[in-house]
């Protein structure tokens, strides 16, 4: 079109001249603008939702929110120690029982059954669980354990967190090991090392990172689950007690009590909650960025 | 020469064994382990399709087809359908799709294709970041900050314009003002989806060859045409499984949409009237339902399982497609 312009293939946007017709000229326009109030838009409003939760959730952060259960209706004052305890045993008990599991599977879908059929099978409904409505798995945890044992416990939670966990580290755990040249795992053969030996000593060393990240990723997930604990940890108001059959407090359920309820001092607490749990899964996202960075630059 | 490689053959996994001699159980049980772990997705799968099954088959039963078709919802009479969850579950999935879709992929261009270089980094990691927030902290943004806006600002205007009007005046028309309803559901639900589809979109827009872009502009390709005659035709299939994927993931969404929903059981034509979804129903009266209550809620995941399952399984052929052409 414009031969007579020099143009440089770096120049992704090159100067037009008159010859440009004008529709094209608007059209092209249009786009441009759509787009970038699409940006805008988005950033403002995701901005906006983050800034809130900043104001909001440091209003109600004290000291004294880490160090007192939750208060009781009508009552001034509380923490939430007990709620961040025990989502820090649930999650703890989740990716305890997820990451075994995980990695053994993603293993097997790597190393073992790279082309076998079932395999194929596998890694396509890991990935459809992966994006799973996560109150269908609370729903399953419900009639696998909660109904049989007749009590919400902070065991079902737990599993109910790990059944999140497990695809999440599946995936990461099979997509590291695949990106092992396939040179490192033949000396190891030529060695005489059997499989297994080659797996544990040479690959898993390798893609040690990108497994981590994967665990870290999975932590991230499940920290701020809700649905699938309304059925199976409940809440508690109490003190932790180091007995998990029964109801385990629990950030993200004590949050959206506190928040649907009448009294202030429960909904800063929400507030306060929310601020913390948000803050610590950027946190854990941003820590599984830099490990997988290394990693992926090798 | 035959009989030479019949040896050499022969003595291999012999000398093998003897070699192994002592790690070769241990080597089975590894393969056996890892064999039982990759089981295990199968069995959560499984397990979850027969629980929701069994726990829902009384109201199946006792209803019948029905329950599809009926949109009644009485604790008391016992009398159990499906059909207002359902309809609300679509709607505000559809709705979230048609907010959230145009401004995912305008984002999506930009960052590829319009953003100076030095931002890019910094705004693609945001987006992917907000990406992994939890719904709950969208429904709490929604119900406490959106809803009262939205109900000043939009409803009741809107509200006092298409009053008496046919169709817009039942499809725009809100009863009660309050902020919360099926499009409350579906802005929220399209703000959740929004990283997820841009994130996506993005990468699949950054796997076109630079060579096809740039031969585009060298011919005198507007950016617009680029991206309308270039790039969409090559990541289509991948879009469209990066959309289904969102929509998966907005109609399976629990907390935020049961902050905003408003949670009733009337079968309503405006949007603007509060409503309830699937997943929003089940959370908000599992913990107080037993007998018949209980396996109707059940039921209701079981066809929350059929759509959202039959959604994701197209949106994964679609992308692993599109990875392995």
């Amino acid at each position: 079109m414009d031969a007579s312009n020099p143009m440089t293939i770096s120049d992704a946007a090159p100067r037009r001249s008159g010859r440009v017709r004008q529709s094209r000229r608007v059209a092209d326009r249009v786009l441009r603008t759509a787009c970038l109030i699409a940006t805008v838009v988005g950033a403002v409003v995701l901005g906006s939702i983050l800034l809130m939760l900043i104001v909001q959730g440091v209003r109600g952060f004290t000291p004294a929110m880490f160090m007192h259960p939750t208060p009781g209706p009508g009552s001034e004052g509380g923490g939430i120690a007990n709620a961040i305890l025990g989502s820090l045993v649930l999650t703890g008990i989740g990716i305890t029982i997820a990451t075994p599991i995980g990695v053994m599977a993603g293993t097997y879908l790597a190393e073992y059954g790279r082309f076998s059929k079932i395999a194929g099978l596998i890694r396509f409904l890991n990935d459809i669980l992966l994006s799973a409505p996560s109150i269908l798995i609370g729903l399953f945890v419900y009639t696998l354990m909660v109904r049989p044992m007749g009590t919400y416990s902070g065991w079902a939670g737990g599993v109910a967190l790990a059944i999140i966990a497990v695809p999440v580290i599946v995936r990461t755990t099979e997509d590291m090991m695949r990106l092992v040249p396939g040179t490192l795992r033949e000396a190891g053969a030529a060695l005489g090392a059997p499989p297994s030996t080659v797996i544990i000593s040479v690959t898993w060393r390798a893609a040690s990172a990108g497994i981590v990240t994967g665990i870290i990723l999975a932590l991230a997930r499940i920290a701020g689950e809700t649905a699938p604990l309304l059925f199976t940890a409940l809440n508690n108001n109490s003190w932790f007690s180091p007995d998990l059959m029964g109801g385990v407090a629990n950030l993200p359920v004590m949050i959206y009590q506190f928040a649907l309820s009448p009294y202030p001092n429960w909904q800063s607490l929400a507030w306060a909650g929310a601020l913390l749990i948000t803050a610590t899964i950027l946190v854990l996202s941003i820590i599984a960025r830099l490990v997988i960075k290394p990693q992926m630059s090798r | 020469m035959p009989a030479l490689t019949e040896t050499i053959a022969l003595a291999r996994p012999r000398a093998a064994a003897a070699r192994k001699g002592p790690s070769r159980s241990l080597d089975t049980l590894f393969r056996v382990c890892s064999y039982g772990a990759a089981l295990f997705v199968l069995i959560v799968l499984a397990g979850i399709l027969g629980s929701i099954l069994y726990g829902g088959w009384p109201a199946f039963r006792e209803f019948g087809f029905a329950f599809l078709t009926s949109s009644a919802w009485n604790v008391g009479t016992e009398q159990y359908g499906a059909l207002v969850a359902v309809i609300g579950t679509v709607a505000s999935a559809t709705l979230a799709l048609l907010i959230g879709v145009p401004v995912s992929l305008g984002i999506a261009v930009y960052l590829t294709q319009l953003c100076p270089g030095w931002a890019r980094k910094p705004v693609a990691m945001t987006i992917e970041l907000l990406a992994a927030v939890p719904s709950i902290i969208y429904g709490m943004w929604g119900l406490f900050v959106f809803a009262p806006l939205f109900a000043r600002f939009i409803q009741i205007p809107v509200s006092n314009l298409v009053e008496g009007m046919p169709v817009v005046g039942t499809l725009f028309y809100a009863r009660v003002p309050s902020g919360v309803g099926v499009f409350t559901a579906g802005i929220i639900l399209a703000i959740m989806i929004v990283p997820f589809i841009a994130s996506i979109a993005r990468d699949m827009l950054d796997q076109i060859p630079t060579v096809l872009r740039e031969s585009a502009y060298g011919i005198g390709c507007t950016t617009w045409e680029v991206v309308r005659h270039v790039l969409v035709p090559q990541a289509s299939v991948s879009i469209i499984g990066a959309i289904m994927l969102g929509l998966g993931r907005a109609l399976g969404e629990t907390m935020a949409v049961t902050f905003v929903i408003g949670n009733a059981n009337r079968l309503s034509a405006s949007i603007f009237d509060p409503s309830s979804t699937i997943a929003s129903r089940i959370a908000n009266e599992f913990n107080e339902a037993d007998g018949l209550q209980l396996n109707a809620l059940m039921a209701l995941g079981c066809i929350l399982f059929v759509i959202t399952f039959v959604v994701l399984i197209i949106a994964r052929l679609l992308t692993r497609r599109v990875k392995a052409a």
